[in-house]
């Protein structure tokens, strides 16, 4: 639930979640048990292809929905069902409190369904003075908890088997033991009672499947069953975006989400319903079958091309499972009541900006949850651009639009960066390169990570003088160096420059390259964005060069996803932005697989103490980038000691770290702790945000542990 | 298309890893003698593994008395099948039941139902359960008896899925796919069987052709 008004509360009851001990371990241990899980659930299909067919049928349906709800009307009519659409929330719940009161109904019991937690049915039904029960064993617990779900799939995943043992020991008013088994049982028999004084059901539906008129209910429990089955009256409450034209739909999208939500190749229980079946309880031993359908924004949002992708989720939780946010702070803060990064973005579109506002800031751009969807979004993407949105209706807060005015001009943003120099001169320690205090404008809670100095001389300024002479070039390459590598770690630029050297690599370093935009798009500022973007892409122009080589991860995930969406509405800039975006290449994938570096560039060096790698977003999930570095630190002979979670987010995000720096701080520590248990004396990665960030971290904790861009490392060893 | 015994091999394989006890018979017979057996050997206390034993809230203690003897419920055989299996099932004492289940929703034994289809790669039954008295046997009872005719096994959902379609054409209707017992990890992920529907199943896979 999000009841937060700024963004401080909002952080405040973030940090309340984290202090949650049992919370925290039920979180990581859910997000590693669940990795190994769903790559089993996978092995042996080809599960790309799988999304990508789930993500084209989904997406041929979405823009028929209203042709599909008027074909399934009649089809399920024709087999004596009563069919509903409701526009809003609360129609939806007048509806279904209409039906019990025509049919005298008093006790309901339910199956699971987030829609029904969307509209908040039960409050609805019991100001009309009914009695609900929830059958599925999470949303009863909650349900007699007075909580809403922290979990799609697992909706009582914040709480222990002692929580649950009180509340059955209130509910049966006998003392319950804490052994799972038992309190299953003792569920077992209370809510069986349940399902035989009741005179409606009502449930979710995973599908509504046009051809035969019927709907598909996926469970494992089997409660849904029961709820359909034993009460005279039955209800099904189904989002319009549900309705897809052909049972092999359906089929597909059961080969994906139990794998996707819990590793089980499919649920106990799917169970299709066409028409009122037979009921001993109802009139003329039929059943009394309603479906209300609920549109509440998806109509809308399906003729939104920006947005229309979002109705594509199949709920099956994965993008919560993985997400490193969603295990720092559950469910409850990661959404308000639906959860993880469709959370994010469901909550502006049916439940407004007022819940979603604080929230939405509340993503590190990781993409792992791209990387799992069952249905191919782009989650991460789309939380940018509502955030965007937000801020464009709201009105955007100063330090973004001062950001976004300082970054658009380059020659301003870039003299700022050069005063900064001057600035930090009281607060440098001469010796670390770090900030000894950090300058006001940082609170104290940033304080988790040493801070860098700006350099002496931006690598910009050192160009010149560097730059090597190569007469017969094999490639001609443009340098992006991004802020970072420009303004404060221009040394990993000089060692990349090195490392390349000796292989016939003509290089460039176009002067009117500015910030890759990204912190932007992080801030909401889109409109800056897009206009660094169209003077990256004028600066380095792409017939001059044969590959742009970057040393940021995220510059280069950026620049060749980002750009050509964010210029293709401008003729004059399309075609350029796709040519550039083509060249785009990382550090490591060049050196090793373009020039062929291997262990005859380097010196041998004996006794190096282990290497740890960090696979930052960007390059793992962004690029899709795995082997390249760390064959590289192989050949390199450095030693390459795996850790744990190496792909794992390292807490930066840029601007995040800056929002949310308590979230930030636990990212790194789990991030250093793992290193630290591998044993490595040396950490280096592919990205000069993610090193800022670790290196800070690994200074304060004052772990002895050297911290250093893959360039680095190889360029000391280079002979 | 018929059933390759490596289908089989897949089905079953498929199957236990969902703690299903799968069979093989060749004979409608040796299903009822499995299914008479089996309930033979529960525990005296009948709704011992079902939770009746816990402290359980008055109301749902009541309900638990409701069950007395031993009941099987086998609601979709022809009268000829009933009758074989009712004669087994007078012999050990135990009731048999075709209709009327509402009457037994505090507990019954075991349901016992021949199924539609099975699919192979999930190790998944197909039941057609129109009738209500196929859908609460098999899901009120504690064990589930499922017999498997091999001629009906079929390798993916997508390849059952013309049959699917003609069972859903015929409307009113209410379809369900089984795989393994009712389950739930939803107390801190620890996977637990029986929540709502029955706590096994039996499946007897019969090489009927
Ligand atoms: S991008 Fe990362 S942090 Fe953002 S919602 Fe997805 S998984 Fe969570
Ligand atoms: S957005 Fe994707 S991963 Fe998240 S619940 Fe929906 S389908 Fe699953």
């Amino acid at each position: 639930m999000q009841d937060a008004d700024t963004l401080k509360e909002y952080r405040k009851q973030c940090q309340q979640a984290m202090d949650d001990e049992f919370l925290r371990q039920a979180m990581d241990s859910f997000a590693k048990a669940y990795r190994s899980n769903r790559v089993k659930a996978f092995s042996g299909m080809n599960e790309k292809e799988l999304i990508a067919e789930i993500a084209a049928a989904k997406d041929a349906a979405i823009v028929r929905l209203p042709e599909l709800y008027e074909e399934f009307r009649v089809k399920a009519e024709r087999a004596g069902v009563h069919v509903h659409l409701a526009r809003t929330a609360a129609e939806a719940n007048e509806i279904i409190c209409l039906i019990a009161k025509e049919h005298g109904c008093r006790r309901i019991v339910k199956s699971k369904s987030m829609t029904a937690e969307e509209t908040m049915l039960n409050h609805r039904l019991e100001a009309d003075g009914l009695t609900v029960t929830e059958t599925d064993l999470g949303e009863w617990i909650i349900q007699l908890r007075h909580e809403g779900p922290s979990h799609m799939v697992m909706p009582a995943i914040h709480l222990s088997r002692y929580q649950v043992a009180e509340l059955f020991t209130d509910v049966t008013r006998k003392q319950q033991d804490s052994d799972i088994e038992k309190l299953v049982k003792v569920a077992r028999r209370e809510l069986r009672a349940k399902y035989i004084e009741a005179d409606m059901g009502i449930s979710g539906a995973n599908f509504a499947v046009v051809e035969t008129g019927g709907i598909g209910i996926v469970t494992n429990e089997g409660n849904a069953r029961l709820v359909t089955t034993l009460p005279r009256v039955h209800v099904a409450l189904c989002g319009v975006d549900k309705l897809t034209p052909t049972l092999h739909d359906a089929l597909r999208i059961i080969k994906a989400l139990p794998r996707n939500a819990t590793g089980q190749a499919i649920t106990s229980y799917v169970t299709w319903i066409t028409g009122a079946n037979a009921c001993a309880a109802g009139p003329q031993g039929k059943k009394e079958y309603h479906i209300v359908f609920l549109d509440n924004g998806r109509l809308a949002l399906a003729r939104d091309p920006d947005f229309r992708q979002i109705l594509r989720c199949v709920r099956c939780g994965a993008c919560a499972n993985v997400c490193p946010v969603y295990r720092l702070v559950g469910g409850h803060r990661m959404g308000h009541i639906y959860i993880g990064a469709i959370g994010l973005l469901l909550t502006y579109f049916f439940h407004g900006r007022d819940k979603a506002k604080n929230l939405i800031q509340n993503c590190i751009n990781c993409g792992a949850c791209k990387e799992v969807c069952a249905a191919g979004i782009d989650l991460p993407g789309l939380i940018k651009k509502v955030h965007a949105r937000i801020q464009n209706e709201e009105g955007h807060p100063l330090p973004s639009v001062l950001l976004a005015k300082v970054m658009s001009n380059r020659k301003l943003f870039h003299t700022l960066l050069k005063t900064a120099r001057w600035g930090q001169k009281p607060v440098k320690d001469g010796s670390t390169g770090y900030l000894r205090h950090l300058p006001m404008i940082f609170g104290r809670e940033q304080n988790f990570r040493a801070l860098p100095v700006v350099a002496d001389q931006a690598f910009r300024d050192e160009w010149p003088a560097i730059r090597p002479q190569v007469d017969q070039p094999r490639y001609r390459v443009a340098l992006f160096s991004g802020c970072v590598q420009d303004f404060v770690y221009p040394e990993q630029l000089k060692a990349g420059v090195k490392v390349m050297s000796g292989h016939g690599v003509a290089m460039e370093y176009p002067m009117g390259q500015s910030c890759c935009g990204l912190p932007l798009v992080m801030m909401g500022e889109s409109k800056a964005a897009r206009d660094v973007a169209e003077q990256n892409v004028k600066a380095m122009d792409p017939a001059r060069c044969d590959y742009i080589v970057t040393l940021c991860a995220s510059c280069a995930s950026h620049l060749k996803h980002a750009y050509p969406k964010m210029l293709a509405g401008d003729p004059s800039l399309a075609e350029a932005a796709r040519a550039f975006a083509a060249k785009i290449i990382d550090f490591s994938s060049f050196v090793s697989e373009v020039l062929g570096v291997d262990r005859n560039d380097f010196r041998p060096q004996a006794g190096q103490a282990g290497t740890a790698y960090h696979s930052p977003c960007h390059l793992c999930r962004g690029l899709g980038v795995t082997e390249a570095p760390r064959r590289l630190l192989r050949e390199a002979g450095l030693n390459y000691v795996p850790s744990a979670e190496e792909d794992v987010c390292c807490g930066f995000g840029g601007t995040f770290s800056m929002k949310f720096p308590e979230e930030s701080r636990e990212l790194l520590k789990k991030k250093l702790d793992n290193v630290a248990a591998s044993g490595a004396g040396e950490l280096v990665t592919d990205c000069p945000g993610c090193v800022m960030q670790l290196r800070g971290g690994a200074e304060m904790r004052g772990d002895a542990l050297r911290v250093r861009h893959i360039a680095e490392a190889l360029a000391e060893r280079k002979k | 298309m018929q059933a390759t015994s490596e289908m089989a091999d897949t089905f079953t394989g498929k199957a236990e890893l969902v703690s299903a006890k799968v069979s093989r018979i060749k004979t409608l017979a040796e299903a009822f003698a499995y299914t008479v057996a089996l309930c033979d050997g529960k525990e005296m206390c009948p709704l011992l593994v079902s939770g009746c034993e816990l402290n359980l809230s008055d109301p749902s203690l009541q309900l638990c008395r409701e069950k007395t003897g031993k009941i099987i419920a086998a609601p979709d055989l022809t009268p000829e099948q009933g009758a074989e299996l009712r004669a087994l099932c007078a012999a050990r004492g135990m009731e048999l039941i075709d209709s009327g289940l509402r009457r037994h929703l505090g507990g019954l034994d075991i349901g016992f139902t021949v199924c539609d289809l099975g699919i192979a790669e999930t190790g998944t039954l197909v039941l057609n359960s129109a009738s209500e008295e196929v859908r609460l046997a098999t899901m009120v009872s504690e064990t589930h008896v499922a017999v498997l005719p091999l001629s009906k096994l079929r390798a993916t959902s997508y390849e059952a899925e013309p049959e699917l379609l003609a069972f859903m054409a015929d409307t009113p209707g209410y379809l369900a796919f089984i795989t393994g017992a009712s389950r739930t990890a939803d107390i801190e992920r620890v996977l637990a069987l029986g929540v709502h529907g029955p706590l096994e199943l039996h499946i007897l896979l019969w090489e009927d052709n």
